[in-house]
């Protein structure tokens, strides 16, 4: 057991766990945030990307015993409330992403993560950014367009909407 | 196991059992109060599904757990066009499982045209209630109010009533078994687009899904199950596993698989770190008896070409297709393949139960059938219904999956085992490798083209593991699988052969199986879609053509035929080199065509561009039908062209989704929807664009290459 200190959103957590505890569990379980979901527990599928100093990571392959109270961790609950959404949330909202939204949490925290770093991708750059993440639902085509959105690009003519 | 409701009872069972006045405060159907409402307000309940509050409060209530399909918006879009209340001010519930709510399963792409012509009444019956209440009150006729935004209004003056004004005393009245209902022409919600109102809680994580449950005092729980499913307990040595901080104790728990019941070992913890950790450090010997041989993908292929030998079961014919077949030249055959695949919803099967010391029992889990959870709930523990309370949470995907509830049952027996809440989550590898999966099956297909090069005569055998047989026993020797029957009969293709049979050969396996989205579809597709066309270049005739000459008069598919054919004309120019390929299937009332583009690269074959048609007749909101199919689109890519899950030496090869794949966004084609409409009655949405697809590829590719595909999946970096 360890004293941990992790600052979550830009506010401080204390609590006893072990080392080897993965972020993922100690966000979830610990700090009580639920918005960061476990999907595969080996960074394949992306559901529990959260952001460590802005860098878009897979919580469930971080030790918390590696982490210290000055590295700024950001999980969704730290991007928007329902009420105040991002631009991204929003951009989510326009174009009805979730089908379940199960994934979409880690979606977001991608895209919000290459938005910052590339804040005009192409198709190219997201397929490559976002490959990360899977959605089992099937909503890739709605992410894309979501992304072009927040991006303020002009959505690709959605050939199929009535 | 004996389950009373099967997937397709559910279906039959789907209209509600009249809609019963049942009145009173504290209305015991609420799953989750969402707003306390003060003493002197009573909450009316006018139906099952509608309750008013003498405040003005209406709390409409979801009778199908949400895993994606969208009926958190669906259901009471139902309710309120027919209500005339804005859907932005009412509060809805999840239902309980209680009797009084009809079928609640989730499944069977049957949450609207289960629920439509149900809800109308009941919400119009509402309605009636109210106007007549309001009516009595200005000493009026009804015919001189009307209902809009939760008021009645008495025309041509400034009087009104809110809906809570009128509660109470409607409440006393007798539910009109036959309201009106409104003109389709002045449909608010129905057909029309709406945003769904639960969105902004899922794209900022404060959707609760079950996973996400956290009740007071609750221990977590991580489980192991034999490799080989069916295995049995030699030994346990928990040594290693009980060092780690945090454990509370290893229990020996029930684990169920379709048809049996056998052993599993669960940690309990303080976190589900430590449980999840500890459950790695586990030594278990099983006893797996002959299922190292047995448990085997390989051998149950094998078993199925060799069924393929012999006839079927007849499920129908017309026609005597063998002497028909034997008698003629001009004929083929093929057998088709695909394999098992895993749901493999993001979020794992999970649940939460508190088995409490005063007899009652709380569950908290996301499944599909909150009505059936509470049946198996009471049968496992023996506990009276009344005091058990199902709370139906959000499902993180499903596909078909959370609809065996071995998990709940499992977490239940964990909570009475520690006399205290249990939280159980299966790790992703306990999800992928103890199933229960989407069955390999065979489709062997034989045709005869006929005079003028006709399409004279098909025969479809099935052949591989029965859903019903496997997990009810419920098949005998004599008898062909009526799901996959009804799926292959002439009356749900509709193509005129003449001379038409449908067999079905069992072939049995200890691998587990369940429906998977589409159910049989999903398999049988892929043989006869890929078969019409192959009969079509044995005739010398477009594939199109071919389907259009088999539909004939049978106007409602030829449209969708047509619209895929007009989205096909209008569509950009094919880029030089690309080809295409179509395909068809009805599946739960409603037919999908789809067509598939395909190019040449590098790397090996890309898919450009799906176009999909569905005529699901009266539908609730656009763009869920378009969310569905292209969700069915990404998912029949994933099931077309990504590795099955395959046992060999009695486990399951696949663990997680490095070895078990689907597809990625990079993998994305652009894909097109078009829904047919109509005012036919409403059919499925969740699962009938999926089986169009992989036969829609396989054509597509045969266009491309010349060849002819027939085993899923393919891999399209050497095909």
């Amino acid at each position: 057991m360890a004293k941990i200190n992790l600052t979550i959103n830009n506010q401080s957590y204390k609590f006893e766990a072990e080392e080897d505890m993965p972020l993922l569990w100690a966000i979830r379980d610990y700090v009580g945030l639920k918005g960061t979901k476990y999907g595969c527990g080996i960074a394949q599928c992306g559901a529990c990307t959260v952001h460590l100093d802005g860098v878009a990571v897979r919580s469930c392959q971080l030790p918390i015993g590696t982490l210290s109270k000055k590295q700024k961790i950001t999980t969704i609950e730290g991007i928007g409330t329902p009420e105040t959404l991002s631009a991204v949330q929003e951009a989510w909202v326009e174009e009805q992403v979730p089908q379940c939204g199960y994934c979409q949490s880690g979606q977001i925290m991608s895209a919000v993560a290459m938005l910052a770093e590339n804040p005009n991708p192409t198709d190219e750059d997201i397929d490559a950014y976002m490959i990360g993440n899977l959605c089992r639902c099937g909503t890739y085509d709605r992410i894309r367009k979501a992304i072009h959105r927040a991006a303020g690009q002009t959505a690709e003519e959605d050939l199929g909407k009535r | 196991m004996q389950t009373k409701n099967t997937r397709r009872d559910f279906i039959k069972l789907s209209s509600l059992g009249g809609l019963g006045l049942v009145l009173g405060i504290n209305v015991a159907g609420h799953a989750e109060p969402v707003k306390k409402i003060a003493a002197k307000v009573l909450e009316l309940e006018i139906n099952p599904f509608i309750i008013i509050a003498t405040d003005g409060t209406i709390t409409l209530v979801n009778s199908r757990p949400d895993m994606g399909q969208g009926s958190t918006q669906a259901v009471p879009s139902i309710l309120a066009e027919e209500l005339e209340v804005d859907l932005k001010s009412v509060q809805l519930v999840q239902s309980d499982g209680k009797e009084k709510y009809g079928a609640q399963q989730s499944g069977g792409s049957s949450t609207v045209r289960g629920l439509w012509d149900n809800l109308r009444r009941t919400g119009a019956a509402a309605k009636q209630m109210l106007i007549e209440t309001a009516a009595k009150r200005w000493r009026v006729s009804i015919d001189q109010c009307y209902a809009e935004n939760a008021r009645v209004y008495l025309k041509n003056s400034d009087k009104s009533f809110g809906y809570g004004e009128l509660a109470e005393e409607a409440s006393n009245l007798e539910i009109p078994q036959n309201p009106v209902l409104k003109d389709p022409k002045n449909y608010r919600y129905l057909g029309k687009y709406h945003k769904r109102l639960d969105v902004p809680s899922r794209v900022t994580g404060t959707a609760v899904f079950g996973i996400d449950v956290e009740v007071p005092g609750m221990l977590y729980a991580a489980t192991v199950h034999p490799p080989s499913v069916q295995g049995k307990i030699k030994t346990i040595d928990d040594s290693e596993a009980i060092k780690i901080r945090g454990v509370r104790r290893v229990v020996k728990t029930t684990a169920y698989y379709p048809g049996g019941n056998t052993e599993a070992v669960a940690v309990v913890a303080d976190n589900y770190w430590s449980a999840l950790k500890a459950s790695r450090l586990l030594k278990i010997i099983w006893d797996n008896g002959d299922l190292a041989e047995n448990l085997n993908s390989e051998k149950y292929t094998k078993d199925m070409y060799l069924a393929a030998e012999k006839e079927g079961v007849r499920y129908e014919e017309d026609g005597d297709f063998n002497a028909f077949y034997n008698a003629s030249e001009n004929k083929l055959e093929a057998i088709y393949e695909t394999p098992f695949l895993s749901h493999a919803a993001i979020e794992p099967v999970n649940a939460t139960a508190h088995v409490k010391s005063d007899g009652t029992v709380d569950v908290w889990a996301p499944i599909q059938g909150p009505d059936g959870a509470l049946s198996e709930t009471a049968q496992l523990l023996g506990v009276a219904p009344d005091k058990i309370k199902i709370h139906a949470m959000l499902l993180g995907g499903s596909f078909g999956r959370k609809a065996f509830m071995n998990f709940m049952k499992e977490a239940i027996d964990l909570s009475k085992q520690m006399d205290a809440p249990v939280k159980l989550i299966w790790s992703r590898e306990e999800d992928m490798s103890q199933g229960p999966y989407r069955p390999a099956m065979l489709s062997k297909m034989q045709g005869v083209i006929g005079r003028g090069n006709s399409l004279a005569a098909l025969s479809h055998q099935a052949i591989g593991e029965s859903i019903q047989g496997q997990h009810w026993g419920a098949l005998m020797p004599y008898q062909a699988d009526n799901w996959l029957g009804g799926e292959l009969s002439k009356e749900n293709h509709k193509y005129n052969f003449p001379v038409h049979k449908v067999t079905y050969s069992r072939v049995k396996t200890p691998i587990p199986i369940l429906w998977w989205r589409s159910v049989y579809a999903s398999n049988f597709g892929w043989g006869q879609e890929c078969f019409i066309d192959e009969m079509a270049h044995k005739a010398g005739k477009d594939p199109i053509e071919v389907r259009r000459e088999l539909l004939k008069g049978n106007n409602r598919d030829l449209k969708v035929l047509e619209t895929l054919e007009l989205a096909l004309q209008r569509a950009p120019k094919m880029a030089e080199g690309n080809a295409r390929g179509i395909a068809m299937f009805r599946s739960f009332e409603t037919m999908s065509a789809a067509a598939v583009e395909v190019a040449n690269t590098e790397d090996g074959i890309k898919i450009v561009k799906v176009t999909s048609v569905i005529d699901c007749g009266q539908y609730v909101n656009p763009d869920h039908v378009k969310a569905q199919t292209e969700g069915n689109i990404v998912m029949g890519i994933s099931a077309a062209v990504k590795g099955g899950i395959t046992f060999s030496n009695g486990k399951c090869d696949q663990s997680n989704f490095h070895d078990y794949q689907f597809m990625r966004m990079a993998e994305m084609p652009k894909v097109e929807v078009h829904i047919i409409d109509n005012l036919e009655k409403p059919g499925g949405v969740g699962e009938p664009g999926l089986p169009p697809i992989a036969p829609a590829l396989g054509n597509a590719i045969f266009n491309l290459t010349g060849q002819r595909h027939r085993k899923l999946p393919l891999d399209l970096s050497v095909v």
